[in-house]
């Protein structure tokens, strides 16, 4: 931390003692960039928007923990480089599950909290719409998986759907339909369930059904080792796996206070930015794809199997697995493997930029992008959408920047940014930042220091720790507790599709139909991770 | 728009020879554990298997491929390290199972995604690129479960998702295959048996063919759906369901 971020900090301290006095205690990890404050459930709704709203903070994520004899409830805010990581934490009776809503304030915690109230039990204060969320109609009432009492590994009975049971409909005008899409659908869609509400042409109202691939990742990771969660961290969402087990990771060495040796963290900044191209390209593909162009989607295609045959050539696994683990990485790789990545990202590159040339000369193609899906950045900040879709739309927020980790913070990069919100704009963003994590796949491999990749020091301690990441799609924040018998207490995944599923439903009403699955392949959602 | 066509030509056939000929191109396939040529291996990485996948028969060690889900802990970072397998041709035809002879030539695929991690999705996504081009075999993905002969199913199968995919099988005409792709739907993988997810596609409905892999490459499943229409052999070597 350098003088100026310990005014900033120490002002900060200064308002929220001032404004809220006895209710609230603040204390600072400057470490971690972290500033703490406890604060009664009173003024909880106070401080979030003021943080949200005033101070201009993204909402992080919220984590429940149950204790033997309290609830404890984290809000983490986090803003740009010189505005650090804020925590408000607030700790509750057992008996005591109504807690004010802070929804109403800052939007982009709506789905946490009812996420939290199907998963925990809590009741949210005047927050707009609980309930059907995680738990579908099949679930009994009063039944919730995440409490210590719900045992995660006998099968849970199901009650017997209502076959009347209908959706909540919210536009009434004369002629006004609802058409439902999935959750099979399409040709490789992933499982989610659209209910669209029309009166003829263009869509007015999108409400996205998702879990239905809820696994419970969070639950079953609870009472395992920790090398049991680094193996789930990887496959609640493989196509962005190496991301994920790299939080987890980085969590854990936090807690453990492991070091990781400096090749083992450059070699982790080149693989997540060979995954972040990869799926980049995927996005591309699936883009062109969408609006039936095929030649374009079969020369990205091309590109994306290029890139998944390197990965594998190198690594030995396509998507990355198995390389992760506390501590560094499970391989090394030669000189020579470091050059074959090299020259095929360097070649690959050179085809995505003649491939974008063509596509921006393409009328037909940019016809159905340009000015359609919009997500204006009030919208973008309200609903707290991130990674690409929240730079297309004028937010320059990422956390490789805002939160350097992993050894980020040594190299050089530029987060692009562009303003107009629409699916060319994404378009747009992806392209730059896959040029981007080539640059600091380049200058990673130009620093990278020889040494071993492994840590010796690999005893897990207890504690608890919060890491982040940019994962292809966005930010993604992972909570680890580990209890005194090295075992997980509580795991807490916050992924990147789950916020930009919440913001995508604005981006598709008032277009057509027929925009529909193009709005959808520029937000590159998954979810397989949103649902965890 | 002559640009176009000239990218298509100037980028060249891309495509793999097989099934006529082998791929040898690296980095195709994971591979998979492979115990049937050495015992030498230490017994004791029965216990560093997560998901049981390398079981103990006396003095030898068998591999269960069904249930293998690419942590490369059996290979990496221990002293006698397993000896791993790069092929692909993987895929097996269930105990039960009587293929018959319904399907020989052109194929119709529904797929469902029954709680997949989107690596199975985004292997299957790569049978329509060039590299693998499905069409050319006469494979082709259908929108309609009523029009499909084969349900290609991914995923532990989650309660969320049971009752969606067995009204896809249900709505399906005869004949009608079943084949489950990746670690989740063939044993659960990791994620089940849980509260939440079952032990794979067979507890829900009748699996044919199994197509093993974390994921299973494009190689792998384009196996398997020859061998749903007869074309190719089933994997050697034991596989149980």
């Amino acid at each position: 931390m350098n003088q100026n971020d310990r005014k900033t900090s120490a002002k900060l301290n200064n308002i929220i003692i001032s404004r809220w006095g006895k209710l609230v205690s603040v204390s600072e990890d400057a470490k971690s960039l972290t500033t703490s404050i406890e604060c009664d459930i009173s003024v909880l709704q106070d401080i979030a928007q003021w943080l949200f709203i005033e101070l201009k903070y993204s909402f992080a994520t919220m984590i429940v923990e149950e204790h033997p004899e309290v609830w404890n409830l984290r809000y983490i805010f986090y803003g740009d480089r010189d505005m650090g990581l804020i925590q408000v934490i607030i700790y509750l009776n057992k008996s005591q599950t109504t807690i004010p809503s802070i929804a109403p304030y800052v939007y982009a915690a709506d789905w946490y909290e009812r996420e939290a109230e199907d998963l925990f039990g809590f009741n949210f204060e005047g927050h707009p719409r609980l309930g059907d969320f995680v738990l579908h109609e099949e679930w009994q009432d009063g039944i919730n998986p995440m409490r210590k009492n719900f045992d995660a590994f006998s099968p849970y009975t199901h009650r017997v759907v209502n076959p009347d049971w209908t959706p909540v409909r919210v536009v009434q005008s004369p002629g006004a339909f609802m058409m439902p899409v999935g959750p099979i659908y399409s040709d490789f869609a992933e499982s989610a369930h659209f209910l669209l509400e029309t009166v003829g042409e263009d869509v007015i109202r999108t409400i996205p059904r998702l879990f239905y691939k809820y696994r419970g990742v969070e639950k079953i990771a609870e009472g395992n080792t920790a090398e049991h969660a680094i193996l789930l961290s990887e496959r609640f969402s493989g196509t962005s796996a190496f991301a994920h087990s790299m939080a987890l990771c980085h969590a854990i060495e936090t807690i453990s206070d492991i070091k990781v040796p400096e090749r083992a963290r450059y070699l982790r900044i080149i693989f997540a930015e060979l995954e972040r191209l990869r799926q980049h390209v995927n996005a591309i593909t699936a883009i062109c794809n969408s609006t039936g162009f095929s030649v374009a989607a079969s020369q990205a295609g091309i590109l994306e199997e290029e890139l998944l045959r390197v990965s594998c050539h190198v690594t030995g696994h396509r998507y990355l697995f198995g390389l992760n683990t506390y501590g560094g990485l499970t391989i090394d790789v030669t000189e020579e493997a470091i050059k074959t990545i090299l020259e095929n990202v360097e070649n690959i590159i050179k085809q995505l930029n003649r491939l974008e040339r063509m596509l921006y000369r393409s009328n037909s193609f940019l016809d159905r992008l340009e000015g359609v899906g919009i997500l204006p950045v009030h919208q973008a900040i309200s609903y707290g959408v991130v990674g690409p879709v929240a730079r297309a739309s004028g937010i320059n927020r990422d956390l490789r920047k805002a939160l350097p980790y992993g050894g980020y913070e040594n190299l050089e990069f530029i987060v692009p940014v562009e303003y107009d919100g629409d699916g060319y704009a994404r378009l747009r963003v992806l392209f730059e930042e896959a040029r981007q994590s080539a640059n600091i796949i380049h200058n990673a491999a130009n620093i990278l220091p020889a040494g071993s990749t492994l840590s010796l020091n690999r005893k897990i301690l207890s504690g608890s720790a919060l890491s982040w990441v940019e994962a292809p799609r966005g930010a993604a924040f992972h909570w680890v507790d580990i209890g005194e018998d090295t075992r997980i207490n509580r795991y807490r995944l916050t992924t990147p599709s789950f916020n930009n599923w919440n913001g995508f439903h604005r981006a598709a009403e008032k277009f057509a139909f027929q925009d529909f699955p193009i709005i959808m392949a520029t937000f590159d959602l998954s979810t397989a991770e949103s649902d965890r | 728009m002559t640009e176009w066509v000239l990218k298509g030509i100037t980028s060249g056939i891309k495509t793999t020879h097989y099934p006529d000929k082998p791929e040898t191109a690296s980095g195709i396939s994971p591979g998979l554990p492979d115990t049937t040529e050495l015992n030498k291996v230490d017994t004791s990485v029965t216990q560093i298997c997560p998901t049981g996948a390398i079981n103990s028969y006396g003095y030898e060690l068998r591999v269960d491929r069904n249930k293998c889900i690419h942590c490369f802990k059996c290979k990496y970072g221990i002293q006698r390290p397993v000896n791993w397998d790069k092929g692909y041709e993987w895929a097996s035809v269930v105990k039960e199972a009587e293929l018959g002879r319904s399907f020989e030539q052109s194929l119709h695929i529904r797929f469902v995604d029954a709680g997949a991690c989107g690596a199975c999705i985004s292997e299957l996504e790569q049978l329509n690129k060039p590299y693998y081009n499905m069409h050319r075999l006469g494979f082709f993905m259908t929108p309609s479960p009523r029009e499909a002969d084969i349900l290609l199913v991914a995923g532990p199968v989650t309660d969320h998702m049971k009752a969606p995919l067995l009204k896809a099988y249900e709505a399906m005409p005869e004949p009608k295959r079943v084949i489950a792709i990746g670690a989740c739907a063939l044993s659960g993988g990791i994620f089940g048996p849980s509260f939440i997810s079952g032990k794979g596609v067979n507890e829900v409905i009748p699996v044919d063919i199994a197509i093993p892999g974390c994921p299973p490459p494009p190689l792998a499943i384009i196996h398997g759906l020859l061998l749903a229409v007869r074309h190719k052999e089933p994997a050697k070597g034991k596989v149980r369901q």
